[in-house]
């Protein structure tokens, strides 16, 4: 039987140590609300949605009450609109209407984050999914709870290099129309390559074609139950470093897997997978950075870190495996810089640069995440960022993202203030030389070599 | 059967156990282990209860239960056993 031991060790993770569920996310298909009259197509999105998330909600709570574990979030993941919008829309302005009616049906049903205003183009572009691209600076700003991804490329497919110069625009747009708000439309838009099917985190979440009609998702956190684990075995040896993140790993995966089956159970949708990732907040103690610290770093930036950052990456995953039969999604640490502290702090005190970010991108789960940039930046200048990063992902045969920030009006040295979960930013410099010549070129980067195993 | 760990957390004072025992039979609840240790002065008590008997929805007593700990200037918490069982069985 359970024993006061084990009792305390877990509520002590909860309560001081920030361990949560950071979001029950359910994916639903809209593949069959397509039709070809848009306000038909609007009127479907709505009800199939009301009809499948109207206890999601209520269910987060139920199972937050009941084992005592703050379930932070409550998300929904569509099918890419891309998809669904396409025989509908003729216009980019179509297409934002389609936002709009998924912010009211997100503010509807109670959840903070509606995913899948997306297209996914990593070979080339429909003419709905060109025209959805350019919706999606109007659409962020005339919504509030709409998030929006663009898979770009990936490394059976190569780079679609003709998307990426678009991105650059679309979200320099964002910026300029969401400027009275820090140009905060550019947090709720990532672009992928490889970007996974099943990702209960946001800006990326989507329902994928692959998938369900409906499915659970759910992302699990606890960067400060790491952290605090590894207090105790300081000065240990890797071996001893490596077994108590994979120990703690596990624990934690283990109540994201209990949670999922609840929500399975109550909803009476199938459940999908669980994404073990380290997804830090804000909040004092709930930092990847401070477990990068923990493991023999000054700041999160210094000669080491992607060193370490590969081995916590590694070693949450083997632990996590083992405690769910169904991983998925991102799975690993996740490095914002804005939602972190240790992050902030590692950037203002100089240790931790753009480029030193991208090489922790190799390791790490996701990419450039919630990175400040000057509002003057150029948008060829964030076509090339996300072209690196995109390269990344291909050659590495993993997922990469952006989510990057240009602050219209502000320049280096200043800080931005997003609030909440997505906390604030020091701006941080870029690279001023030109790559408008590479990005002007057009056309796609073949897949690379070892995408050939057939 | 349907276990429930209770933990209970304060500054120790006379009846703490009488009064929270004292509403589990009230309401039909079984106890099948009780743990409890003192530390530098703070009570802390763990008990695993059946619930399968009793008639209160699981929201119900976790509110009546904490409502009772907040009289006597303790913490008390109801969760489900699975949690535990999750993170600390394989």
């Amino acid at each position: 039987m359970i024993n006061i031991y084990e009792v305390s060790e877990t509520n002590k993770m909860i309560e001081k140590e920030n361990l949560d569920v950071r979001t029950i996310t359910l994916g639903i298909s809209l593949l069959d609300c397509i039709d070809s009259d848009l306000e038909q197509l609007k009127s479907n999105i709505y009800s199939k949605i009301h009809e499948a998330a109207k206890d999601l909600v209520k269910t987060g709570e139920k199972i937050s009450r009941e084992f005592g574990i703050p379930i932070v979030n409550k998300r929904i993941s569509v099918t890419p609109i891309a998809l669904v919008g396409g025989a509908a829309c003729k216009t980019p302005e179509d297409f934002t209407s389609i936002a709009q009616t998924l912010d009211q049906v997100a503010k509807e049903v109670g959840v903070n984050f509606i995913g899948g205003y997306s297209a996914l183009v990593s070979k080339g572009m429909t003419s709905a999914d060109e025209m959805l691209i350019r919706s999606i600076p109007a659409a962020l700003s005339v919504t509030e709870r709409v998030c929006s991804s663009v898979n770009l490329g990936s490394t059976k497919t190569g780079i679609n290099m003709d998307a990426v110069r678009l991105m650059g625009n679309m979200v320099l747009q964002t910026a300029e129309l969401t400027k009275e708000n820090d140009s905060l439309g550019c947090a709720k838009l990532v672009v992928f390559c490889n970007a996974p099917d099943d990702n209960p985190f946001m800006a990326g979440a989507f329902h994928g074609v692959t998938e369900a009609d409906k499915i659970i998702n759910v992302g699990v956190s606890g960067p400060g139950v790491v952290k605090t684990a590894l207090e105790k075995v300081r000065g240990e040896n890797f071996e001893i470093l490596c077994e108590t993140i994979k120990k703690t790993a596990f624990k934690v995966t283990r109540v994201g897997q209990l949670v999922a089956q609840e929500a399975s159970k109550m909803l009476g949708v199938p459940f999908g997978i669980v994404d073990l990732s380290l997804a830090p907040t804000p909040a004092v103690g709930d930092s990847v950075a401070d477990i990068l610290c923990e493991i023999g770093l000054e700041y999160a930036g210094a000669p080491g870190t992607t060193a370490a950052l590969a081995l916590l990456n590694d070693q949450v995953k083997k632990g996590g495996v083992m405690a769910s039969s169904y991983v998925g999604g991102l799975s690993g640490a996740f490095i914002p810089v804005s939602e972190d502290q240790g992050m902030i702090d590692a950037v203002t005190a100089g240790a931790l640069t753009l480029e030193k970010l991208e090489a922790m991108t190799c390791v790490c789960s996701v990419g450039l995440d919630m990175i400040a940039i000057p509002g003057d930046t150029k948008a060829s200048t964030i076509s090339g960022i996300i072209a690196d990063e995109m390269a990344i992902g291909m050659v590495n045969q993993k997922t990469t993202a952006v989510r990057i920030i240009p602050v219209i009006g502000k320049g280096v040295g200043e800080t931005v203030e997003f609030g909440g979960l997505l906390g604030y930013a020091p701006i941080m410099p870029v690279n001023p030389f030109s790559c408008e010549n590479f990005v002007n070129r057009g056309g796609r980067i073949p897949a690379p070599i070892h995408s050939f195993k057939n | 059967m349907k276990k429930t760990i209770i933990t209970v957390v304060g500054k120790d004072t006379v009846g703490i156990i009488a009064k929270v025992c004292t509403y589990l039979a009230d309401n039909g609840i079984n106890i099948l282990d009780i743990s409890q240790t003192i530390v530098s002065g703070y009570f802390n008590m763990m008990m695993i209860v059946d619930t399968g008997e009793s008639g209160k929805a699981f929201g119900e007593m976790a509110d009546e239960l904490e409502e009772t700990g907040r009289q006597i200037g303790v913490s008390i918490k109801c969760q489900k056993e699975e949690i535990f069982d999750q993170m600390h069985r394989i």
